[in-house]
């Protein structure tokens, strides 16, 4: 490996990184990954090396002449580096590999649990996949503090995570690099990973399994913030939607009612109910849109409502034509909805 | 139709003056049929390479817009699809086809008119499943085409069904030759071709067509419920119905793994021949090279669940693929350190064909160390699906194999085509190729780490892995300069390239002691076989002296005639070809282009009184037949009368052929 690369690498701000490592579990992969890294790059440069010095090494007279010792060194050479050579490397790497699948993993009774509401002191979110976004519900022991939102996970930093996976349609996977290797989603069963977010901060998850159309764009983000601040956060998302103040708002929570919107979508404290696609109810608090696709704002809201189909070719989200009118009031409504 | 019917639908036997294009189509030399498979299977890989460069121009910069969303997942479907079951598996066929029979010492394989069977359905399916992309109609559910994802509830179009029934159609091909195969290396070797004679590259092929033999019945199965569940409505992959997705993965990938093996083996056992070859030495430790790939055949089965490490199978299961996965380190290193050992001390030979085997061990033993990476569990939960993986399958597919293939067509170039590759050009086109691929493939190690997944059709500026994206496709555009190189290199020999004899390499197995390229029967006289190499003992017995050559059982087959006494072993006459004597006159000279036996007219085998098979159009007929039923399922959707009709029709047609092919003698009697 160069130093160019790794340069580069080390000055890449990459938000869903691998290598950056945001929580105890990603340390613990982040370790095994710098052992696996430091002996798979000695064990190939010592291979290629010892391959290019069988090429360019002068012939001797003894190649000639002495070809039963060659023979026995032959052997030696096979037998050390071709089973030794593995078994000696491979032997820790495989303990150090069951220590961290033991420490990152859930043991397999948690993930028998799915339904149930989570143990006391237990953080649950659900996820579920879906054709191209994240349903995400925050369980509870008691229902009423149960929450619903999506393509955002907002967690209290230093808080165990238990994220449970499940899929509407097709097989997605849950990843989230900074903090966790992936996990499928697959319809039918329940998965369940676990992670920690050891300080404050963001990090880009994405699908890592192809899903579809718009695998590509099929994104999300863990949010960590201190307790009391998730705290606050988690208390106006389990409020329902904020009734409009004022007539022009009246007006336009009017208009997005008598949309087509109210299909998919569900606004809690309205009659929309729509199962289909996201959750609105706190849409303006969230960082992104369509996935992870557009930043939250003005301009990509109105773009998205307007035309999904052309920034997302392919989502389940049909692009209606709408007076610009009705536009702009379903925009201003939804601009509302923090 | 009666048996004894008087004229059959064949033409007499004149094979040797034949060049039309009937008689392609009618075919059933072996060598012909390698030559199909040979410019067939680099088409396709063409096709496959222009299919991965619009991926790389996709990727060349974040939010392009070369390709559609839509357009790009079919082809990168189509990409996987295209280099696995149409480039790099019919690339193997075709060496398959040219050289198994001339190195266990055979007139032709055990089965010929299955063997032009087999080409053909590879050739109909390849079309099948590749045509749907001019119609933006191509299969868009990725080469593993996981369900439910391809279920007709999620996949409502004809894209996954052109994929379905085009891998089965393309599974009896590889099938079929599989048998083929197997009976040939079992039961058409020469007298004294025991089995730890058997040249490195026959022994490769005998363990590939048994992974292919226990392998493919299983996509078959999981296919055929994806084609029931697609077009008869059942739920063997309908998660609504209490199916579980996971089936599919399972039975995927315990074909999806072999396959892998199916895909290295052969160019493992091309480079076994060419590194000694250019090393003037016999192959080192050649039983434990045997072993060796038997033991990657048998552990290949046994891995299949680390594709599948994400969807949650639970520690244990986790840790017990971990290690069988991790002991598979064990038979691959063994292979490249006796490749190593081989070229100690070794008068090494720089030829173009050599680089590329030479490449193979460095570019296999990267993968392979990422490999080996992959099999930890949690790191392998960082790395599956980015395109870290992508890069360590294609060190091991492109490194691999394709070298290893590259190596086999600048070795046997001369062999069947009797013409030699230009060495200029082929070494311009290594470097070039070297070069290149390491570009590409390198930097993808960083895309994934960086947390960039497979199969997304853009990405943002913002995600960080813009410059590595950038490498690679710059690394592509090498890469297909290098490749056109190649080509350009094959037409050109193909027509004007220096004559090459017998044996121009200096090389020591059957294949060398008969003209190139060699006569319809291949052998005037079945070889009496003594060792591992027999043409090095007779040219070069100094190169023999540590090959075991037993004579127990040569004297109980009754062979061997009268025994010469060399440098201490005994040695068994090697066969002389009436034809072929004086081409083993100066011996160990690396390049001897022997013009003047090439030239000279060789005897037909009826004047030699050889039957050879007949040709016939049989297979290609029944091979049609069967596409034609298999297409019916196309039109059930439209109108069950109409599919329901071409599927009857294509039934009967190919079993009338078939009944006509087997009741017309495979050879005139003499």
């Amino acid at each position: 490996m160069s130093a160019l690369p790794l340069a580069a690498l080390r000055q890449a701000v990459a938000p869903q990184s691998a290598l950056r490592a945001g929580g105890p579990e990603a340390e613990q992969i982040g370790l095994l990954w710098n052992v696996l890294l430091v002996v798979g790059t000695a064990v190939t440069v010592g291979v290629l090396a010892f391959l290019a010095y069988a090429l360019f090494r002068r012939r001797g007279d003894a190649d000639e002449t002495q070809g039963d010792r060659r023979m026995r060194a032959g052997v030696r050479w096979m037998v050390a580096g071709g089973v030794v050579l593995p078994i000696v490397v491979l032997m820790p790497i495989l303990v150090l590999t069951m220590r961290t699948l033991g420490a990152v993993t859930l043991p397999s009774r948690t993930v028998a649990s799915a339904d149930e509401p989570p143990a006391p002191g237990e953080f649950v979110v659900e996820v579920t996949g879906r054709q191209y976004w994240w349903e995400v519900r925050y369980r509870a022991r008691r229902p009423d503090l149960e929450f619903e939102t999506a393509n955002e996970l907002r967690v209290p930093v230093g808080r165990r995570v238990v994220v449970r996976l499940r899929s509407r349609d097709v097989i997605h996977s849950f990843w989230v690099p900074g903090l966790q290797g992936k996990m499928d989603l697959v319809p039918g069963r329940t998965n369940a990973l676990v992670f920690t977010a050891a300080r404050p901060g963001r990090w880009r998850g994405q699908c890592a399994e192809f899903c579809g159309a718009q695998h590509a764009k099929m994104a999300f983000t863990v949010v960590a913030e201190p307790a009391a601040e998730w705290q606050a956060w988690a208390a106006r998302q389990r409020a329902d939607a904020r009734p409009p103040a004022d007539p022009a708002t009246r007006a336009a929570q009017g208009a997005f009612l008598n949309s087509g919107c109210v299909l998919c979508h569900a606004v809690r404290g309205t009659p929309a109910r729509g199962d289909a696609g996201p959750d609105l109810t706190h849409l303006a608090s969230r960082l992104t849109l369509a996935a992870g696709t557009l930043p939250n704002t003005r301009g990509h809201l109105t773009g998205w409502v307007a035309d999904p189909q052309s920034i997302k070719p392919g989502s389940l989200m049909p692009s209606v034509p709408l007076e610009p009118r009705t536009l702009h009031a379903i925009v201003r409504y939804l601009e509302t909805l923090d | 139709m009666a048996t004894t019917v008087a004229a059959p639908a064949y033409a007499p036997a004149h094979s040797e003056e034949a060049t039309g294009l009937w008689s392609w189509l009618t075919t059933v030399d072996h060598k012909r049929i390698g030559i199909l498979y040979l410019f067939t299977s680099l088409f396709f890989f063409v096709w496959g390479g222009v299919e991965a460069a619009i991926i790389r121009a996709q990727l060349a910069a974040p939010n392009l817009n070369v390709v559609s969303a839509d357009t790009y997942n079919q082809i990168f479907t189509m990409h996987g699809t295209t280099m696995v079951f149409l480039a790099i598996m019919p690339l193997s066929a075709a060496f398959f086809n040219l050289l198994i029979p001339l190195q266990v010492g055979a007139r032709d394989v055990a089965f010929p008119r299955l063997n032009a069977f087999s080409y053909w359905i590879y050739l109909l399916g390849g079309i099948f499943i590749s045509l749907p992309v001019f119609f933006h109609a191509a299969p868009d559910g990725g080469w593993f085409g996981y369900t439910p994802l391809t279920t007709k509830a999620h996949s409502p179009g004809i894209n996954i069904d052109f994929w379905v029934i085009g891998l089965q159609i393309l599974g009896i091909s590889t099938l079929a030759a599989s048998f083929n195969f197997i009976t040939t290396i079992v039961n058409m070797r020469a007298p004294g071709m025991n089995m730890m004679r058997m040249p490195m590259f026959t022994w490769n092929t005998f363990v590939v067509q048994f992974l292919v033999l226990l392998a493919f019945p299983v996509i078959t199965i999981a296919l055929q419920f994806l084609i029931f569940d697609r077009f008869f409505g059942t739920n063997f992959y309908t998660t609504a119905a209490g199916a579980d997705p996971l089936l599919w993965q399972h039975l995927f990938w315990i074909f999806g793994h072999p396959e892998v093996y199916i895909l290295i083996l052969p160019a493992f056992g091309l480079v076994s021949e060419v590194i000694p070859t250019f090393s003037r030495k016999p192959i080192f430790g050649y039983p434990v090279m045997v072993y060796a790939t038997v033991l990657i055949g048998f552990l290949g089965f046994g891995v299949w669940a680390h594709h599948m490490f994400s969807v949650g199978m639970g520690p244990i299961a986790d840790s017990v693929f971990s290690l069988t996965t991790m002991l598979i380190a064990i038979p691959t290193g063994v292979k490249i350190f006796n490749w190593i050992s081989t070229m100690w001390g070794g008068a090494l030979n720089f030829t173009t064909a050599m680089k590329f085997a030479v490449a193979l061990v460095g570019m296999f033993t990267v993968g392979g160390i990422s490999g080996v990476m992959h099999s930890s569990p949690p790191a392998d939960l960082q790395q599956t699906d980015t395109y870290f993986i992508v890069a360590h399958f294609h060190y091991v597919l492109f490194g691999g194999s394709m070298f290893g293939l590259f190596a086999g067509v600048y070795h046997y170039f001369p062999k069947f085509s009797g013409r030699l590759m230009s060495e200029k050009l082929g070494n311009w086109s290594f470097w070039i190729m070297f070069l290149g691929m390491n570009l590409t493939f390198f930097p993808m190690h960083y895309s994934g780490l960086l947390g960039m997944p497979r199969r997304i059709y853009t990405y943002d500026a913002d995600q960080g892995y813009t410059l590595f994206n950038q490498l690679s496709t710059l690394g592509t555009t090498i890469l297909i300069v290098g490749i056109a190189l190649t080509l350009h290199n094959l037409g050109r020999s193909w027509r004007k390239g220096e004559r090459a004899g017998n044996d121009p390499w200096g090389a020591g197995t059957l294949e060398w002691s008969i003209p190139s390229p060699p006569p319809d029967y291949n052998f005037a006289e079945l070889p009496n076989v003594t060792s591992r190499y027999p043409l090095w003992d007779v040219k070069a017995p100094e190169l023999t002296r540590e090959v075991p050559h037993t004579e127990a059982g040569d004297r109980r087959l009754g062979i061997g005639g009268p025994q010469a006494v060399t440098n201490g072993h005994e040695m068994g006459e090697v066969h002389v070809n009436p034809t072929a004597g004086s081409a083993h006159a100066g011996e160990g000279a690396p390049v001897m282009a022997n013009a003047a036996a090439s030239a000279r007219r060789l005897p037909t085998a009826k004047e030699l009184g050889i039957p050879m098979p007949n040709p016939s159009i049989m297979p290609l007929v029944c091979a049609t037949g069967v596409v034609v039923m298999f297409c019916g399922l196309l039109f059930l959707g439209k109108s069950m009368a109409t599919g329901v009709g071409i599927m009857i029709l294509g039934a009967l047609w190919w079993v009338a052929s078939l009944y006509n092919w087997l009741t017309t003698p495979l050879e005139d009697a003499h």
